[in-house]
């Protein structure tokens, strides 16, 4: 479906990451803000509560961000689009709540501006250091989708994919920027609504006896929702439920909510995956990043081209669910991936997972505070096509 | 080319660096990344904008050694100077900028800003006469395109005088390169 143009600030623009991704979730139908302002996510909520008025949108600023996670799944069941912002310490605070938006398999976008930790840390500098927080961060067992923009162009597109994504699989998707890519300016193009294309939600119209809030019916298609105020009576609760959404504590029940959970991502993660590659099929070495280390990562594969070094890349634009299978794929026909990262060691531990022994991982780490200095890449993809 | 624009909190310097990448981007066809760095202080603190223009898209968007160095505080001169590049050009406020060892690898060139926004009636528009002086200096960017950018960057009430206060930089440099070709054309008859 097309979007709504009310919502599309078509045009050329020169704005941060943190904007462009406010401007992505307007274009997208967001219409329920909850958050609680932290650098270096702020300006995303500050550019939502200018524009929100003018397009019909609720701005509500929380006491805190336990509070923003909840409000935005109670708003999503509502009928609303929804959307919470933050950074680290605000993420840890949303995790438990993260795990009842993936039990209630609510729709909605968290975003997550990246900095430095742990704890405070770096309030105004990049991090990348949450990658496995946003895949582990809930207690229990589940399954998340999570997306890593390079540019401010992709936090506007990504934000768009982000609510597609989570109407599509009714599952909460985590946005997980960088300060680097919020707080970098650059043109960013809005095309008209009707060249972009919006998930709307699926409502449930059929007979109130015979609806059902949920369909474990392992990896194909989630149920329809229904919204207050349409005259259906319907239960939902973090406890372990059936169908219907009422509470049955058992471990038959049990089986079948969590597969649901898991399968719904993993069976369709080639359907959800969204991957850049260039040259691989006949690279040495492969170089695997995302967010703005992707970019950065580019100077040095293009060094060590001219160097003779047949290296390929593969960006990881979806993080979550993980391209185990493609990764696996491309390990039996190179040496070795280098993984450079803002992070003393996250997403490298799943290439070297995935990889299963077949070719060496290679980690540039970054403690965090800056980008990688491309010869410390450079030096890695030399050392793996050696 | 990696320039940066440095001087103190609310002076506009993330302004003036703003207008120049959305002019090299938006309307000079160019890739234009712009970063930013500030103390938590709101005014006052040191404060630094950097943009890297280029032909093709930009990868590493940081500066460390900037070929253009424009300073609009005496701080700002002192912690950036040493980073220009060798054959680099340096900008500065006349006024509120004194070297005290001056680069003599780097070509200078000052301009009153600041007194020259006051005449104006306000030295809020001190950054914009920068960056007219800038455009003039540099030719990074064109000047109609510095124009096209104001509008958008400035409250639509203000854009009049904002692209006054542009041109009267722009002139300033352009009037103070000719003096230096003026100059430089006279050297060799010195010599003979």
């Amino acid at each position: 479906m097309e979007a709504d143009p009310i919502g599309v600030a078509t045009g050329n623009h020169y704005i941060d990451g943190d904007h462009a991704c406010a401007e992505g979730a307007i274009a997208a139908g967001c219409r329920f803000f909850a958050g609680y302002p932290i650098t270096p996510s702020t300006e995303v909520a500050e550019r939502i509560a200018e524009r929100f008025p003018k397009v019909g949108g609720l701005f509500i600023q929380m006491e805190d961000e336990l509070a923003s996670m909840a409000a935005i799944i109670g708003a999503a069941w509502s009928g609303s689009k929804a959307m919470t912002v933050t950074s680290g310490p605000g993420f840890s605070l949303m995790m438990e709540n993260l795990g009842l938006a993936t039990m209630l398999e609510t729709p909605c976008v968290l975003v997550n501006v990246q900095r430095g930790g742990p704890s405070t840390g770096l309030p105004t500098l990049t991090g990348q250091a949450d990658m496995m927080q946003a895949r582990w961060g809930s207690h229990g067992d589940y399954e998340i989708i999570a997306l890593s923009p390079n540019s401010p162009q992709e936090c506007f597109d990504l934000t768009v994919t982000a609510f597609n994504l989570a109407e599509t699989w009714r599952v909460p998707v985590l946005f997980m920027m960088d300060e680097c890519v919020g707080h970098m300016t650059e043109k960013v193009v809005i095309p008209e609504a009707k060249r972009l294309h919006v998930v709307p939600r699926k409502y449930y119209r059929g007979k109130k006896e015979s609806y059902r809030p949920f369909s474990f019916n392992g990896s194909a298609k989630t149920a329809p929702m229904v919204k207050t105020g349409d005259g259906y009576f319907i239960h939902v609760t973090g406890l372990t439920h059936d169908e219907r959404g009422y509470p049955v504590i058992n471990a038959e029940t049990q089986d079948k909510n969590v597969r649901h959970l898991v399968n719904k991502i993993r069976d369709n993660e080639e359907k959800i995956r969204l991957l850049e590659e260039d040259g691989v099929a006949d690279a040495d070495v492969i170089v695997i990043a995302y967010g703005i280390s992707s970019r950065v990562a580019l100077k040095a594969v293009n060094d060590a081209r001219n160097k003779g070094i047949k290296v390929g890349t593969l960006r990881l634009i979806t993080v979550w669910p993980f391209p185990e299978k493609r990764i696996r794929e491309l390990a039996a026909t190179t040496k070795a991936f280098v993984v450079p990262e803002i992070n003393m060691g996250q997403i490298a531990l799943e290439v070297e997972r995935a990889s299963r022994g077949r070719a060496k991982t290679l980690l540039v780490p970054h403690a965090g505070g800056w980008v990688h200095n491309p010869n410390d890449i450079l030096k890695a993809i030399e050392e793996g096509a050696a | 080319m990696d320039i940066r624009f440095s001087g103190f909190g609310g002076q506009g310097i993330i302004k003036s660096g703003t207008l120049i990448g959305k002019a090299a981007s938006l309307y000079d066809n160019k890739y234009a990344t712009l970063t930013q760095s500030f103390g938590p202080e709101a005014r006052g603190g040191a404060c630094s904008a950097q943009v890297v223009i280029d032909e093709s898209p930009v990868l590493y968007p940081y500066i460390v050694a900037p070929e253009i160095l424009v300073t609009m505080s005496q701080e700002a001169y002192e912690k950036f100077i040493a980073d220009l590049v060798p054959g680099g050009i340096l900008l500065t406020d006349k006024d509120l900028v004194k070297p005290e060892k001056i680069r003599r690898d780097v070509k200078m060139y000052s301009i009153p800003a600041t007194r020259i926004a006051e005449e104006m009636g306000n030295r809020i528009f001190a950054n914009v006469v920068m960056v007219g002086f800038f455009t003039a200096i540099t030719g990074t960017v064109s000047p109609e395109a510095v124009k096209k950018a104001l509008p958008g960057s400035v409250p639509d009430r203000f854009v009049d005088i904002n692209v006054k206060a542009f041109e009267k930089g722009y002139h300033y440099g352009l009037d103070l390169l000719g003096e230096t070709i003026a100059a430089a054309d006279s050297e060799p008859a010195k010599v003979t």
